[in-house]
């Protein structure tokens, strides 16, 4: 028998219809995630064509792009602050009435970022196929699923037929051994693999994470590491499940209980790259090298580490006119830098791990004059856990402001935006031009480096606060 | 979908590599609820200023870009967001082909099922393209290649079925949906 890929092994599992020269493969989607921006022209075709959803049971839908996180708004009975943002929620709730879908909707103790409660609620599972609108469905492969970010149209496609039509993609191996230093995390470890290959390094491929120093990250570091792949260009970031997973899993609600649960462990314990697996490419890094990690441009390859400085590229216009952007000059110490926002949330990094360091920092401390702060727990549940926890006392008395869970200062989509001109350290996945408001500056970081920058207003290195 | 073969146009240079989908679309366009009217929004943070005003130094903006069907982009444009409404945007202005040395590969996808065609060619034809703003070119879909003025036929790469769709004015659902009994029986072996 020829020694497989975990990719391998999840792709053979969900083909339906084995791809031809002449189509492509039918490839059978477990579970369906849908939220309110990229799914309402899907229905609209699904309505004009007289056709139903053929799996709601697949299907799981939420709201969280366009969803407001100031506490007023949610639950005190203010209006939506955004006319156009409260229609599209209401277009999703009608939606879901009309097909037949169970909605966590706005007021749910159970909503939050898409990509946040699929894990928490045990919904994402080793060896699923997991798709949804929006390119971050890749941090659902930290649990050795294949879940990939699809368009409108393809939403449709699933929704009235539970498939999709793929080429197979090439396999790309990224190995990392060793050990991350204190105070260096999933977040650096991830800027530095995608300043390695670059912002297209990954393009056409799905990327298997494996070493010594992947197997040591909880499963919130995973999500981190898979959930950035899309930032490299890959389509899909996957990491074996073992115990750790398993670890996780276990009890949540929508996993298997009792006895189904022993034999699922017991499948997914088979989902690891065979030995001798060939990928067909294959990039290897040393935790240990790895620091803390900032980047300084507009896109996620423009990275370097918190001590360092923004390079020099003398006669690259392109390189150029995105310092230019950023305000920023050839050669600057980046530690040097005022920031007027630190954001800590996304579905990158508002986990309760992500959390529970960002207040560790902050504990005792207070946010410098003229820093606004926001933190956006990544759920509903993990703002609960915080609040238990005490981290979210620590925010507030920081002076930090504490809201409600979505997707927030991300994209701004909500109206939770960063003015122009202003630096924002965030703990996103974008620092695209005005990914975070027209003008806006993002800096991405660890939640670490954003809540020590908060403490000093200016780019600062966290190992000084967690010593 | 109108069946697609081929597309004659001057073209419209934007060198820049990494264009990300939030410049195609930035995320606050993102709230409508259906497909149309998108091609306002395009570009918009580079196309227009803080007032609004279009920038008369940006590409999209000067008078030779009207009616131009064919973006010539840097690397590894569609980057970033799986949004659709960035080839929806791209189309509703009046493009029918990106050309690029790389396309990403949500947008990409997303782009074909729309009928705006992703054309990835060679560096050297690349810079041609850059060197020469609004050349007639013409993307030839049956036989999959870009004519240059010169007469030259360049090749690029098409998944073969997508190409049908497009020639053919189908979609892909059609054919899913024709494959109810193999869906069907695989749903009973997960049973």
């Amino acid at each position: 028998m020829t020694a497989k890929t975990l990719f391998e092994k999840v792709w053979e599992r969900h083909v339906v219809v084995p791809e031809t020269t002449e189509t492509p493969a039918v490839l059978y989607i477990d579970l369906h995630l849908t939220h309110e921006v990229t799914s309402p022209q899907a229905f609209s075709v699904l309505r004009e064509r007289g056709l139903k959803v053929r799996r709601p049971d697949r299907t799981l839908v939420t709201m969280d792009h366009s969803t407001p996180t100031d506490t007023a708004q949610v639950f005190g009975g203010a209006p939506i602050a955004l006319e156009s943002a409260a229609r599209q929620i209401r277009q999703l709730e009608t939606n879901c009435q009309e097909f037949g879908l169970e909605l966590i909707g706005l007021r749910d103790g159970r909503r939050g970022i898409v990509h946040i409660i699929g894990p928490e609620s045990g919904a994402t599972q080793p060896g699923k196929t997991i798709v949804c609108g929006d390119s971050h469905t890749s941090t659902h492969g930290a649990f050795g699923a294949l879940a990939f970010g699809i368009g409108t149209t393809e939403v449709g496609y699933v929704l009235a037929t539970q498939c999709l039509l793929q080429r197979k993609p090439r396999t790309l191996a990224i190995e990392v051994d060793g050990r991350l230093a204190a105070g260096v995390s999933a977040k650096d470890l991830v800027l530095a693999i995608i300043g390695r290959i670059g912002v297209n390094g990954g393009t056409g491929h799905v990327i298997e994470y494996r070493g010594s120093a992947i197997e040591a990250l909880s499963m919130d570091g995973r999500m981190t590491v898979c959930n950035m792949s899309i930032e490299a260009g890959a389509r899909a970031g996957m990491v074996a499940p073992d115990d750790t997973t398993f670890t996780y899993l276990q009890g949540r609600p929508r996993v298997p209980q009792g006895e189904a649960w022993q034999r699922a462990v017991a499948d997914w314990r088979g989902l690891t790259s065979d030995p001798g697996a060939a990928f067909d490419r294959t990039v290897s890094l040393d935790a240990a090298a790895v620091e803390p990690m900032i980047t300084y441009g507009t896109n996620p390859g423009m990275v370097a580490p918190v001590s360092g400085r923004v390079p020099e590229r003398p006669g690259d216009a392109v390189f150029a006119r995105s310092l230019e952007y950023m305000g920023l000059a050839p050669g600057e110490r980046l530690s040097d830098r005022a920031v007027q926002v630190v954001f800590v949330g996304s579905c990158t990094n508002a986990r309760l791990s992500d959390l529970e360091v960002a207040a560790r920092v902050l504990a005792g401390r207070r946010i410098a004059p003229g820093v606004r702060m926001l933190v956006v727990p990544g759920s509903q549940q993990i703002k609960r856990q915080a609040e238990e926890l005490g981290y979210a006392r620590v925010f507030i008395e920081a002076g930090a402001e504490w809201r409600e869970s979505g997707c927030s200062m991300c994209l701004g989509m909500n109206g939770d935006t960063v003015p122009p001109g202003h630096y924002c350290l965030s703990t996103s996945n974008r620092n695209f031009e005005g990914r975070q408001g027209a003008g806006a500056r993002t800096l991405l970081a660890s939640p670490a480096t954003a809540a020590a920058s908060a403490v000093r207003g200016r780019v600062t290195d966290p190992r000084e606060f967690l010593s | 979908m109108e069946p697609i073969t081929h597309i004659r146009s001057r073209t419209v240079v934007l060198p820049s590599d990494n264009i990300d989908t939030d410049q195609i679309i930035p995320a606050r366009f993102l709230t409508t609820t259906t497909r149309e009217g998108l091609g306002a929004a395009l570009f918009a943070d580079w196309r227009y200023g803080p007032d609004g005003a279009p920038r008369s130094d940006f590409v999209l903006n000067r008078p030779e870009a009207r009616g131009c069907a064919i973006l010539v982009a840097g690397r590894n444009i569609g980057c970033g967001s799986s949004r659709e409404h960035a080839p929806w945007a791209l189309l509703d202005h009046g493009f029918r082909a990106v050309i690029s040395t790389e396309i990403a590969d949500i947008f990409r996808s997303n782009s074909l099922k729309n009928g705006l065609l992703p054309v990835v060619v060679d560096e050297a034809t690349h810079r041609w393209l850059v060197a020469n703003p609004g050349a007639e070119v013409e993307v030839d879909l049956p036989s999959a290649t870009v004519r240059l003025p010169d007469g030259r036929a360049v090749p690029y790469p098409i998944e073969s079925f997508a190409r049908y769709c497009l020639m053919n004015g189908v979609d892909e659902l059609g054919y899913l949906l024709s494959q109810a009994d193999a869906i069907d029986a695989y749903e009973r072996r997960l049973a």
